[in-house]
């Protein structure tokens, strides 16, 4: 990292720009990269979920822009992007305006969070789990400001349907995530995965800790607003919900906080759960093959790259099979799936996985 | 300049032909055919248009799909204006062409929405079948392809004076 610090500085002082706007500009190329990748993985993942429903109901799915329909999402994107955005009359026209942007921005944070590799090093500190947990919730926060400042009913009811489902399928995440902090001796997203590094398949935290998968299987979509949980945004009763008032970029921007969380989200589980970047066999496949010892290391990280989308798109194609099969949940209902069963379901967990670590002790379960 | 906006054109054309989001607005019996041309036999989502969204807001696409009553027809025009430029009508069935065949001696049913709301296509029957609506689609699409960027102030001052005439059928 330094290396590349030093030679981003000499780079500057060749072009005859001063030191001093390398040193603020070196932490934010990182973000912008991420944003741009994030961009490209959202548009990647419309698309994939848009062929998998069709899929699921025996339908072809876009197939007529680009090669089997793969610029479609790009087709929307321009689409969008010249789209007339309606400002509103009424309303609060600062929070209309800042509510799309604070959605996006700390999932661009959250993605930076993420452990693609083991050697990602910008961005690795002892609470990245914590800090995580925290700005997941500033898409909340951002969906109910769209919908108070929208003035509109749907959207307000949208809204808050949105922030009940938030606050109480918390909790529960909370606790599951204590429950792997305990497993795992911390609360860094690189040790937790590093963790799980021993025996393969086995080291995996979802064997003794597979009730707070469960819990976190469930909860996650309610957190993100998508079905089987879409109650914020339920076609059939509220218009659109929050966005109702939303057009053109803004509304892209939504879809775009939308699909890069449930990303990260699935991101989460397998790095919680399934051992993140760690391969299921016990050892690289990389290391197998007959190479000089720094083309190994590379492409060990290209391996690690490989198993932590591997595993997140697996997730991430559950999510679109449920979406695919289920209807939406009432309202009353909800609350009480995370009040009644989730929130004691998840202390259980918690005293089972404390157990566990007792008898068993060590950071490897 | 002129080549730079030309390619320009092209790009914006192309992103809004290929997704015409169609909003959800079934007023009759037509409605159950365009439902049929999202399902599985005939799958509007081939040509990208399977985003059905429920808020006019961010819709490209009309397809009125049923008998327009008098009654109906402020809000029709209300759901209009509020959908976002650039948009396009699909007058869907025989109906919302011209009266279809309410058309002779009806006291509630506008005689064509195009007395309401500007209509891009046309597309008679009663009701049309899935593969005349996706023909439509593709009409549509061919017509949204062959745009001109400097001609949207002008289109977009047309949507927004499109007179309303439908009150002079009602003796």
């Amino acid at each position: 990292m330094n290396y590349i610090y030093n030679l981003y500085l000499e780079l500057l002082c060749r072009l005859g720009i001063p030191e001093i706007f390398g040193e603020i500009t070196f932490a934010v190329i990182p973000f912008v990269i991420i944003a741009a990748v994030l961009i490209l993985v959202v548009l990647f993942l419309v698309l994939f979920e848009r062929k998998l429903l069709a899929f699921f109901v025996q339908r072809k799915g876009p197939n007529r822009v680009g090669l089997y329909g793969c610029l479609q999402t790009v087709a929307d994107a321009i689409k969008l992007l010249f789209k007339e955005n309606i400002k509103i009359n009424a309303g609060d026209r600062i929070l209309f305006n800042l509510a799309p942007i604070l959605s996006l921005t700390p999932v661009i944070i959250i993605w930076g969070l993420l452990p693609y590799t083991s050697n990602f090093e910008f961005m690795k500190f002892d609470f990245s789990l914590l800090f995580y947990i925290a700005l997941t919730f500033i898409p909340l926060i951002a969906v109910f400001l769209a919908g108070y400042s929208s003035n509109n009913k749907y959207s307000i009811i949208g809204a808050v349907r949105a922030v009940v489902q938030g606050i109480s399928f918390e909790l529960p995440i909370l606790f599951v995530i204590l429950a792997v902090s305990v497993l795992s001796s911390s609360l860094n997203l690189y040790e937790i995965t590093n963790a799980q590094n021993h025996f393969g398949i086995f080291g995996w935290y979802v064997f003794p800790c597979f009730l707070g998968f469960l819990i976190m299987l469930i909860a996650l979509p309610a957190e993100l607003n998508r079905c089987p949980f879409d109650l914020s945004e339920a076609e059939s009763e509220l218009i659109a919900g929050y966005n109702t008032e939303y057009s053109g970029m803004r509304f892209a921007l939504f879809f775009l906080a939308e699909y890069s969380l449930l990303f990260a989200s699935s991101a989460l589980i397998a790095v919680l759960f399934f051992g993140g970047y760690n391969s299921p066999f016990g050892i690289y496949l990389a290391e197998l093959l007959p190479v000089k010892a720094i083309l190994t290391s590379i492409l060990i990280y290209a391996e690690q790259i490989f198993w932590f989308f591997l595993k997140t798109m697996l997730i991430v194609s559950f999510y679109i099979w449920v979406r695919a099969t289920l209807p939406r949940i009432p309202a009353h209902k909800l609350v009480n799936i995370s009040w009644k069963y989730l929130l004691p379901a998840s202390i259980i967990n918690f005293i089972i996985v404390l157990l566990i670590k007792v008898i068993f002790g060590g950071a490897e379960w | 300049m002129t080549i730079i906006m030309t390619t320009v054109e092209k790009v914006i054309n192309w992103g809004r032909a290929n997704s015409l989001w169609p909003l959800t607005f079934g007023t009759s019996c037509c409605s159950i055919e365009m439902m049929q041309t999202t399902a599985s036999d005939f799958d509007i989502a081939r040509f990208g248009s399977e985003v059905y969204r429920n808020s006019p807001r961010q819709a490209d696409l009309l397809i009125c799909a049923g008998t327009i009553t008098y009654k109906m027809a402020p809000v029709l025009r209300k759901i209009y204006d509020q959908m976002a430029e650039p948009k396009y009508v699909i007058a869907m069935g025989a109906c919302t062409c011209s009266g279809g065949m309410f058309a002779p001696d009806s006291y509630s049913v506008v005689k064509g929405i195009d007395k309401i709301i500007p209509v891009d296509i046309f597309l008679p029957m009663c009701p049309p079948r899935p593969e005349a609506l996706l023909d439509a689609l593709i009409k549509l699409q061919n017509k949204v392809r062959a745009e001109k960027f400097a001609d949207r102030k002008k289109r977009m001052k047309y949507h927004r004076e499109y007179p309303m005439t439908y009150m002079e059928d009602i003796k």
